[in-house]
């Protein structure tokens, strides 16, 4: 019996027992309980989102970049959102060796294509896959890699000329962000 | 009628005060009277040393936190200041900065040491696993203090270390982004991490309680790894115990002294004296030497998740280790064959931190991976299969015996059988 439960229970002021050895006092003890859940749950949430993105963060304008001044062979890196995007003008060997590879090769795999609006024109986030460093190969000095577009010093992951992962640990190719091509040689980001 | 405690004190104002609220009689029964194994050695030190590490990393935080400024644009230059223009800024910056790698460097000590002599088994388990947290807690805590000054590789280290949890599929980057609270790490992350800095040491204290608390249910352990027979096997805290540990205390803070003073940034990283740049990533990332065994086994695996995963592996096979070890013999000193595997263990530990320093390639990541298959061959399998063949050695019948060739008052009957595990 549910009285036997209870320390003070004599059945005076307890419920009355169900023949399945529950009482209403069970059932209250439960429900409260789960009232309680949710309610802590409930309060817990603006806590926690508090930590999310503010508006204003999300707010973070769009950017226009003025593609004129890159020529053909260069790279810029223009910073959006606190990241760095890169924007390389590709020259006809690197478009030429980014559609020659076979997409089955490819870890994270995307015809040349997918990744660009035009051609010459390679837009991607800078940030390694991985764990986010950023990759090397915008300055004519740096290395880059052993499929001529980016290689991360981090933890060693080498990129081809459309940001695609070949080799090294990182899991996916380079992000190509949302941008539009305003004219010929503008684009906005975001 | 209320009932008062009653207390023993003699002085009046102590006497009225214990009654209501016995915490002279607590304190006494704790730190004076509490009965150590009188065998132990230095070892048993590093636990009041990390202590009063404890203390001095909040007195000297504190004291920064007042003029340290949690803002991207100027927290770089306001440690700076601290180290040019404020009173003794200097020196309180340097006892904090190289505080967190002595306090590491104890700790290390203080986990070997139970390691050796098998303080983590029954009925220690919970002191063991509280000890854990408490490792946790300060990596946590290390990790987000070394973000605060916003040079170069407190932005990086950042960047990489939150990226770890990108690892984790669906999840992954939404809880990155929460981390950050925003799309990369910039100057969200670095205030919340100046609040949890904050806080998190306090967390600690309040484990750190805990951990006395488990401790003195159990007592110390010993070298001999055998519980102490009765009064004839023990002495008192103090002043036994207090003078021994106070002379350790001395000395630790002697050799953190002189790196205060004349090395101060041997262990930091050149790289975070120039101000944090979200747009070049320094050649060479490393974090803080006392991550780098970890760090190593996370670039060992070559797939984002899986060392991830190895990492977090690499701790929480400390967790469970009380029931990985199967050997009921607590001291390695009675363990002929897993002595000799402690000791490749301790040098597996300091060859993965050297790999974790060097570049992720060639023959070094080859070293870092046959480390950490070491590591968790060492745990997983080594452990349990051992404990069931190997044969320990003879073991002395209380802690007095072996010092008084079984002389020593001992009660009738309190000889414990010869080979009498743990
Ligand atoms: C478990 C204890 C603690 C550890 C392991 C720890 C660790 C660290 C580390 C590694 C740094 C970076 C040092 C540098 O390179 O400059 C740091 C900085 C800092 N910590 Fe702590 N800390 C602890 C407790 C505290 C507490 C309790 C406070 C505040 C009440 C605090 C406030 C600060 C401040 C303001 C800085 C930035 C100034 C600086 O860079 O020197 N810390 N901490
Ligand atoms: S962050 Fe680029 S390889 Fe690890």
């Amino acid at each position: 019996m549910a009285e036997t439960t209870h320390p003070s229970g004599t059945g005076a002021h307890g419920a009355p027992g169900g023949d399945d050895g529950t009482s209403r006092r069970d059932f209250l003890y439960l429900a409260t309980g789960a009232v309680g859940a949710v309610g802590v749950a409930a309060a817990a949430w603006p806590f926690i989102d508090s930590m999310n993105p503010a508006a204003d963060t999300l707010a973070l304008a769009s950017i226009e970049v003025d593609l004129a001044p890159v020529a053909e062979g260069q790279s810029i890196t223009v910073t959006w959102r606190g990241k760095p995007v890169f924007v390389r003008h590709r020259t006809a060997k690197e478009i030429d060796e980014a559609k020659k590879v076979n997409l089955s090769e490819l870890r994270d795999p995307a015809p040349d294509d997918k990744r660009v609006q035009k051609p010459e024109w390679l837009i991607l986030v800078g940030v390694c896959t991985h764990l986010g460093c950023v990759p090397l190969g915008q300055k004519p000095t740096d290395p880059r890699g052993d499929y001529d577009g980016w290689f991360c010093p981090c933890h060693g992951s080498h990129y081809d000329t459309a940001g695609r992962i070949r080799k090294g640990p990182a899991p996916a190719n380079l992000v190509v962000p949302q941008y539009a091509f305003l004219s010929d040689n503008r684009i906005r980001l975001g | 009628m209320a009932q008062a405690h009653a207390s023993n004190f003699k002085n009046p104002v102590v006497k009225w005060i214990d009654s209501r609220l016995p915490i002279f009689t607590m304190l006494h029964h704790e730190y004076n009277e509490y009965p150590m194994p009188k065998n132990v050695n230095y070892l048993w030190a590093f636990g009041a040393i990390a202590g009063i590490m404890l203390v001095i990393m909040i007195a000297t935080g504190l004291v920064l936190a007042m003029q340290y400024a949690a803002n991207t644009a100027i927290a770089f230059d306001s440690v700076e200041r601290i180290m040019r223009d404020v009173n003794y800024g200097w020196l309180l910056r340097y006892v904090h900065a190289n505080g967190a790698s002595f306090f590491f460097i104890a700790v290390y000590l203080h986990m070997f040491r139970g390691l050796y002599y098998g303080s983590y088994k029954a009925p220690r388990e919970i002191l063991w696993i509280i000890g854990v947290v408490i490792f946790l807690l300060m990596m946590a805590t290390a990790f987000m203090g070394y973000v605060l000054p916003w040079g170069q590789m407190s932005f990086w280290g950042a960047t990489v270390i939150t990226n770890l949890f990108s690892a984790f599929p669906i999840v992954g980057d939404p809880i990155v982004t929460w981390l950050w609270g925003g799309f990369s790490v910039d100057n969200p992350t670095l205030n919340r991490f100046f609040a949890l800095h904050f806080l998190l040491p306090f967390v600690i204290l309040g484990v750190v309680i805990l951990h006395t608390a488990a401790l003195h249910i159990c007592g110390s352990n010993n070298p001999l790894g055998i519980d102490p027979k009765g009064p004839q096997d023990t002495v008192p805290f103090n002043p036994y115990i207090t003078v021994k540990d106070l002379f350790a205390v001395v000395v630790f803070l002697i050799v953190y002294a002189i790196f205060v003073f004349f090395m101060p940034n041997y262990m930091g990283h050149p790289d975070n004296y120039i101000p944090a740049n979200p747009l070049v990533t320094p050649a060479h990332i490393v974090p803080e030497w006392y991550f780098l065994p970890f760090y190593a086994i996370l670039r060992a695996i070559p797939d984002k998740l899986g060392g991830v995963l190895a990492m977090f592996g690499a701790i929480a096979v400390l967790v469970v280790l009380p029931w990985l070890d199967t050997s009921k013999v607590r001291s390695c000193k009675f363990r002929p064959i897993y002595r000799q595997f402690f000791w490749v263990l301790a040098l597996d530990a300091l060859v993965l931190g050297y790999a974790g320093a060097m570049p992720a390639e060639g023959h070094w990541l080859l070293i870092a991976r046959i480390g950490t298959a070491y590591y968790f061959f060492h745990f997983l399998i080594l452990l349990p299969v051992l404990g069931k063949l190997e044969r320990p050695s003879p073991m002395p019948a209380s802690i007095s015996e072996p010092v008084l060739k079984g002389g020593g008052r001992v009660a009738a009957g309190a000889h414990a059988k010869p080979m009498e595990k743990a």
